[in-house]
């Protein structure tokens, strides 16, 4: 059981929305990860969907990074669409 | 009136097997091999529980005599439970429980199958709703089955010893009391002799798949659908009917 590879859960909440990452699990094939993330992640009706990745094929940024992947993007205010003037009745955005 | 009093002692039937799984597999609950399993069994005591009440509500009220759901689960004796022999016996260890889990789970599937066309509309809607449950079971028991099974040396022999065992009481499942023999034929209830080579065929495939040996066919333990029960029954309600016996008439 120590063995047993770790997985990354993913689950969507309802149609439309993009899956989520909710935790991780361990489990020895595709199979049983999906009914265990069913198990623990979906028993309060948390989804209608779900996704397992094994933890291994997922590549993560280095957090010692974050300086020069982040930083330059943090006064660049012109990127963000904030200089139009909505009209009020629009809604969502 | 008789009517009614037959389709009461049915959903008892109905309603205590699903009980006392549900019970025995609460045991459980904070024991399992691992956290994943742990909440799965606890999952499945759950949807047990769900079911039962629905019987248990179901016949109170058909009943009419003021009793509630939770006396007839907490206020019965031994013999007057008609749940079969198999659910009650032990957890044991895991490969125990999953046989007895898997045993059960595909005669629960056919038979909710069919009582989803019983011409009593209550007991067709509650069928058709724990069938979705019970779907989930059959898939959880009979993977584990040939996960062990088809595993390692050891997790084989365990798997097979819990088969060899608990094959004595697999029999009783389709097997047709006087009771089920009257809802069969006016069509309230299940025909078993109409699942039984059903629930065989499943059982085999699965076993054969997980390289276990299906057992010989011997004589059956049976009799729970008549009050007559295993001596774990009696440990089982001293344990879940302790606080009412206790404290009687207490709520919480």
């Amino acid at each position: 059981m120590k063995n047993w590879p770790l997985w990354e859960v993913f689950i969507r909440s309802k149609n439309g929305l993009h899956h989520k990452h909710v935790g991780s699990l361990h489990a020895t094939d595709e199979k049983m990860a999906l009914e265990n993330a069913r198990d623990v992640y979906t028993r309060r009706n948390e989804g209608v969907s779900i996704w397992v990745v094994e933890s291994k094929y997922i590549t993560a940024s280095n957090p010692e990074e974050a300086g020069e992947l982040f930083e330059p993007a943090q006064d660049k205010v012109y990127r963000h669409p904030t200089f139009y003037d909505l009209p009020n009745e629009l809604e969502h955005i | 009136m008789e009517n009614n009093k037959l389709l009461f002692d049915y959903l008892l039937q109905l309603g205590d097997s699903s009980l006392i799984l549900g019970q025995r597999l609460s045991e459980w609950c904070g024991h399992g091999p691992i956290l994943e399993v742990d909440m799965a069994l606890t999952n499945i005591a759950l949807d047990l529980l769900g079911q039962t009440r629905n019987y248990f509500q179901y016949a109170v009220e058909i009943e009419g005599k003021g009793r509630t759901e939770d006396d007839l689960a907490m206020l019965r004796d031994v013999s007057d439970f008609k749940n079969v022999l198999l659910v009650e016996q032990p957890n044991e260890d895991f490969a125990y429980t999953v046989a007895r889990q898997f045993f059960f789970d595909s005669f629960h599937y056919l038979f909710l199958s069919e009582l989803q066309h019983s011409t009593n509309e209550q007991l067709a809607a509650i069928a058709s709703k724990s069938l979705k449950e019970v779907t989930y079971h059959v898939r959880f028991s009979s993977q584990w089955v040939k996960r062990l099974g088809d595993g390692t040396e050891e997790s084989h022999q365990k798997m097979q010893n819990a088969i060899d065992d608990l094959w004595m009481y697999v029999g009783e499942l389709c097997e047709e009391s006087e009771l089920d023999k009257i809802m069969s034929k006016n069509k309230i209830g299940v025909d078993l002799n109409k699942i039984r080579p059903n629930f065989y065929q499943e059982i085999n495939d699965v076993l054969q798949e997980a390289t276990l040996k299906i057992p010989e066919d011997n004589w059956n333990q049976t009799g729970g659908k008549n009050g007559k029960h295993t001596e774990h029954l009696g440990f089982i309600l001293t344990e879940m009917q302790w606080m009412q016996r206790t404290y009687p008439n207490m709520e919480w």
